[in-house]
């Protein structure tokens, strides 16, 4: 018998100081059942790879308002991958750019989210992803 | 990769580690089996719990425990392992487990792990698959293993079952002296801390804790009194006083976890406190009562899972549905049930 919770790790990397739509959907996760490990500001790439390698999680949501996210979301997967966890889904959400995001997913991102976006559309996809890598 | 391989995770990979906590944690049918192999490998770490209320600083202070046992001592520094427990809604059965926020200054430190943990509906401060979590992380070699309970209160003290050393967490200002009184934290406590001691009203609260454990120490106090009277009649008592001198008074430390003031002479105390219970064959004693509690709390939830996976749901619903018109009372339901 196996009581398995989803896990996510959502962390924000780089310099921007804005956490709250960090907070809003590491709320909205818990409330959909899931455990959510939350970092705080100002992540490198290493720290947030070390932080998913520990605590095992299957969902990585990565929150940048900064424009750095050519840098940064490239820079996390590698890490990632560097520490074995090739299984975990990434997500992002934050202000990327039209033009960036189909680059983004061809890094192996599972989903970006602009503001406004419905808290319910992520947990479904969340859940989605886990069901489809599972099965 | 496998999941369960004991080698792997005995030899310090962290991957295969951290799966195989994932395993233990959902209670996962090969976990049994892994926990029996990793288990003869177990019994050297040094279990150190933190508890206190919310807010009190037990993140931050685990922090800088975990640092300054690591700064500046090379390949001779202990491995910490850290397990930090928060609360898992009620309501959802989800958790938002927020203590890594203030552990920060512990990444890219190879000789630290650290996992946290939702307690999963278990009361008493900690979740039901901490102890076996501990077994895992001990087998894995880390010299020192911090757990941090959820934010407690009067009554969360399963940590006390489970660790050689307790570190009780209080912030100035949290109710009066009557509360220091109460049963639970303050008789867990093998040391106790002040944190936030530039906050007004820190000294109040360390000279009313000093005041209850000098009452909580008055019958020895008038025990030692009447050893000395008698002294030189008996030899016998004689060594019962000078093992009384042997007895653990818990200090009680300021710290300023923010700032790391106040760590390095709390750290000697932990030490300090292990060394005690080495010497007084309290080690032993404490092991004893670990492992009776985890095989207790085996027991229970081996047979309760058992007991409900026997048991005729509908034959249930119907007593249940006659307990709610009142035809039997809930204690009346069990004996028909069992």
């Amino acid at each position: 018998m196996t009581n398995k919770k989803i896990r996510v790790l959502i962390a924000k990397p780089g310099l921007d100081g804005h956490d709250r739509g960090a907070k809003v959907i590491a709320r909205a996760l818990m409330d959909a059942g899931m455990e959510v490990i939350y970092t705080g500001l100002r992540q490198t790439p290493e720290m947030i790879a070390e932080a998913a390698l520990q605590e095992d999680v299957d969902v990585v949501g990565l929150s940048i308002l900064s424009g750095a996210h050519n840098v940064l979301v490239p820079a996390v997967i590698e890490k990632l991958n560097e520490n074995g966890l090739t299984n975990i889904k990434v997500f992002v959400g934050g202000i990327i750019p039209e033009p960036d995001i189909s680059n983004m997913l061809k890094l192996g991102v599972t989903a970006i989210y602009g503001p406004g976006t419905d808290t319910q559309t992520v947990i479904a996809d969340i859940k989605q992803a886990i069901q489809i890598s599972n099965s | 990769m496998p999941k369960n391989d004991p080698i792997a995770i005995r030899t310090g990979d962290r991957l295969a580690l951290s799966r195989a906590l994932t395993l233990v944690e959902n209670d996962a049918e090969e976990s049994r089996a892994l926990l029996s192999a990793l288990f003869p490998f177990t019994g050297k770490a040094h279990l150190v719990g933190v508890t206190g209320a919310p807010g009190a600083g037990k993140s931050t202070l685990v922090n800088q425990i975990a640092k300054n046992l690591r700064q500046g001592k090379g390949q001779q520094a202990p491995k910490v392992a850290i397990i930090a427990v928060d609360p898992t809604s009620p309501f959802s059965g989800g958790a938002l487990l927020g203590d890594r926020i203030r552990m920060n200054d512990l990444a890219g430190d190879k000789g630290i792990f650290i996992r946290s943990m939702a307690s999963r509906g278990n009361l008493g401060g900690l979740a039901s698959r901490t102890a076996a979590f501990v077994t895992v992380l001990d087998s894995a070699g880390f010299d020192l293993i911090i757990i941090e309970t959820i934010g407690a209160g009067q009554a969360e003290v399963d940590i006390a079952s489970l660790a050689h050393t307790v570190v009780v967490v209080e912030a100035p200002g949290m109710g009066d002296d009557i509360q220091a009184i109460k049963a639970g934290m303050l008789e867990i406590a093998d040391i106790i801390v002040i944190n936030k001691a530039d906050r007004p009203g820190a000294e109040n609260t360390i000279r009313s804790l000093q005041i209850m454990l000098e009452m909580a120490q008055g019958k020895s106090g008038i025990a030692a009194i009447k050893g000395k009277h008698a002294l030189e009649r008996s030899p016998a008592i004689k060594r019962e006083e000078q093992a009384s001198k042997l007895d653990w008074v818990p200090p009680i430390h300021s710290t300023i976890a923010t700032e790391g003031r106040g760590i390095p002479t709390l750290i000697e105390d932990i030490h300090r406190h292990r060394q005690y219970l080495l010497h007084t064959q309290k080690w032993e004693e404490k092991e004893t009562v670990r492992l009776r509690c985890d095989i207790q709390t085996l027991i229970r939830d081996t047979l309760l899972t058992q007991w409900w996976e026997k048991l005729d749901e509908n034959k249930f619903s119907d007593i249940l549905a006659d307990v709610v018109q009142r035809k039997y009372s809930p204690e009346e339901a069990v004996e028909k049930l069992l």
